[in-house]
């Protein structure tokens, strides 16, 4: 459905421009629908950066990302299909509109034939979906709302589009703990409705729980791809490693992963070649071969 | 014993009335003590860092006292606070990575900062608190902006701590950081305790799994009240309030799949606090809750160490 084809971004830096820093470089990887695939990566990997390119909010260097076969184009035929949400439910809400004038908007721009009390219904099936009580929410001003609410809302929103594409970047971070996971949860169903997901993340955890797909990214570059259950149970990339034994855990000592010193990865900061080590896991790292 | 806070309330002036945002909070905080503050957006735990250190302008208190090192603190004198601030108690604030001075190099910023406080730079001190954290002594010749946040954030660590302060409130301090600079904040942290630059410190996050590596004690508060305080592992291997037991079965953990099995949330929200309802606050989302809960339950020591405010405890 979603395809990226050596997607490269470099942005111009420096007063005049006169430098490029390459954000993004050769990335390809696909999402089919119903299949959630995260993209992991610490601040500066490029992992938004993506997900904007994705949405066409950012053009690309180079590469190829196509939605369907067609390339990714602004409009509102492919905004139909591809949704994004961000990390931030708050500013991502017009301070002034009430939640119904999101909605109404919608119509207006997308479903301007489908009469009012249908769509009326359409809004509060989308509100159940997303386990919202709609008297709880229209009619209300952003601020008046939680952020789990809001969240919610936004992805009511999308669902009232029928996208088949969903960019979440970091759709969570800003959530309490008992809020995030039924975000996350409700993400499942939908999933299991069709919808293909890019999960956007840097918490690995977070990651984890829901996407059969992981892609961990380092400086703009894919070091490690591939079932999630591989990338994480037996990780092979020692960037990889290291990303899971930093995280905290609840039942385990921190553990101290000790750089292999013998790596390439920690010699000069290079990526190897992204090579298939096991079926549909992918790592680039140049000593595969004699680290395993 | 470093602090005590007894039946401390701050409230919230709104044009509404009052948002009870900390209603008769106590607990103690032993010399060399990390206490782990956690709890959802909203429960008090950032009011509480802040009442300690500086009140804004809409907080008031409205009863109970704090004590540090057996002195009362005058949190709402915020002219008399200043003697405290600093020297005494000192915050590391959420906004670590943006607060320095962006048109000062760090090493002027730092002799400036203590100027004002009526006291002057060790240049070695400043410079091994600094490897303690891993900045090179470069770094002060350096503007903030030339350093990355991760970086900025330790030498806010170290700024505030060099008056060796005996209460140090870290308030969300890792939330804005990667895993592995996360990990290297929160062990400097463990290292400032340690080597005795501060006394004692509270570690606010809403991060259960971090607060459990680096604390010793961890409180869990709900809607402005202490619902469980106990030894960090207590809490995590045998939480005892229905609503610690829920928050940690929400806890995403590398390696749990949706497939395999589905981690649920806690329903429904907080009650308001602007007009909180009478008797138990999680009573509308707990599964327990019975009749008796319609009264406010007391905190209870159910173990050495162990304090619980439920009926069904």
């Amino acid at each position: 459905m979603l395809r990226l084809d050596d997607v490269t971004k470099r942005f111009r830096i420096g007063a005049l421009g006169g430098r490029s820093l390459t954000a993004v470089s050769d990335v390809s990887f696909e999402v089919a629908p119903g299949e959630v695939v995260s993209l992991i990566g610490e601040s500066g990997s490029g992992k938004s950066t993506i997900g904007r390119m994705i949405l066409g909010l950012q053009p690309i260097t180079s590469g190829t990302i196509t939605f369907d076969g067609r390339p990714v184009r602004q409009g509102k035929e492919f905004y139909r299909g591809v949704q994004g949400i961000f990390q931030d439910p708050f500013s991502s809400f017009n301070p002034v509109f009430k939640a119904d004038r999101v909605f109404a908007m919608v119509k207006d721009a997308y479903f301007p034939s489908v009469p009012g009390p249908e769509w009326a219904a359409r809004v509060e099936d989308a509100l159940r979906d997303v386990r919202l009580n709609p008297g709880q929410v229209l009619g209300k001003y952003p601020h008046q709302l939680s952020g789990g609410q809001l969240q919610r809302l936004l992805i009511a929103r999308a669902l009232l589009l029928e996208i088949r594409l969903l960019v979440a970047d970091e759709i969570t971070s800003m959530l309490d703990a008992s809020t995030r996971i039924e975000v996350l949860n409700l993400l499942a169903e939908l999933k299991s409705r069709g919808l293909g997901v890019l999960y956007i993340t840097h918490d690995l955890s977070l990651g984890t729980y829901l996407a059969e797909r992981t892609i961990v990214l380092r400086r703009g570059s894919v070091v490690e791809m591939g079932p999630t259950g591989q990338v994480f149970g037996g990780p092979l990339h020692p960037y990889t490693r290291e990303l899971l034994a930093a995280v905290p855990r609840l039942h385990q000592p921190w553990d101290d992963a000790t750089p292999v010193d013998t790596c390439a990865y920690h010699l000069n900061g290079g990526t190897g070649v992204l090579a298939e080590a096991g079926s549909g896991h992918f790592v680039a790292c140049a000593r595969l071969s004699t680290c395993q | 014993m470093s602090l005590q806070v007894s039946d401390l309330r701050v409230h919230y002036r709104t044009l509404k009335g009052d948002v009870r945002a900390l209603d008769g909070v106590s607990f103690d905080l032993a010399d060399g003590e990390i206490l782990g503050l956690v709890g959802e957006s909203g429960c008090g735990k950032s009011t509480l860092g802040k009442a300690l250190i500086r009140m804004d302008g809409r907080m008031r208190r409205t009863g109970g006292t704090v004590a540090l090192d057996g002195e009362e603190l005058p949190i709402d004198d915020d002219r008399r606070m200043n003697d405290f601030r600093f020297r005494r108690v000192s915050l590391i604030p959420q906004y670590a990575m943006s607060a320095l001075n962006p048109t000062r190099k760090i090493r002027r910023l730092v002799a400036e900062l203590l100027r004002s406080r009526g006291a002057a730079v060790d240049p070695a001190e400043l410079e091994s608190r600094m490897a303690h954290v891993g900045l090179p002594p470069a770094v002060l010749d350096r503007y903030p902006i030339e350093l990355s946040g991760g970086m900025r954030q330790r030498m806010v660590m170290v700024i505030s701590t060099l008056l060796d302060p005996s209460l140090l409130i870290a308030d969300e301090v890792t939330s804005a950081l990667d895993v592995s600079t996360q990990k290297a904040v929160a062990r400097a942290l463990l290292g400032f305790r340690d080597s005795g630059y501060v006394k004692s410190m509270i570690f606010i996050t809403h991060d259960l799994a971090l607060t459990h590596h680096i604390a010793d004690t961890i409180m869990v508060m709900y809607a402005g009240r202490l619902a469980e305080k106990a030894p960090a592992d207590v809490i995590v291997k045998a939480p005892r309030h229905p609503y610690t037991r829920l928050l940690l079965d929400s806890l995403p953990e590398v390696g749990v799949r949706y497939a395999d099995r589905r981690l649920d949330g806690i329903a429904g929200s907080p009650p308001s606090l602007l007009d909180p309802p009478a008797g138990c606050r999680f009573r509308d989302r707990c599964p327990l809750a019975g009749e008796e809960c319609g009264e406010d339950p007391p905190v209870t020591e159910l173990a050495p160490d162990h304090h619980v405010a439920c009926w069904k405890a």
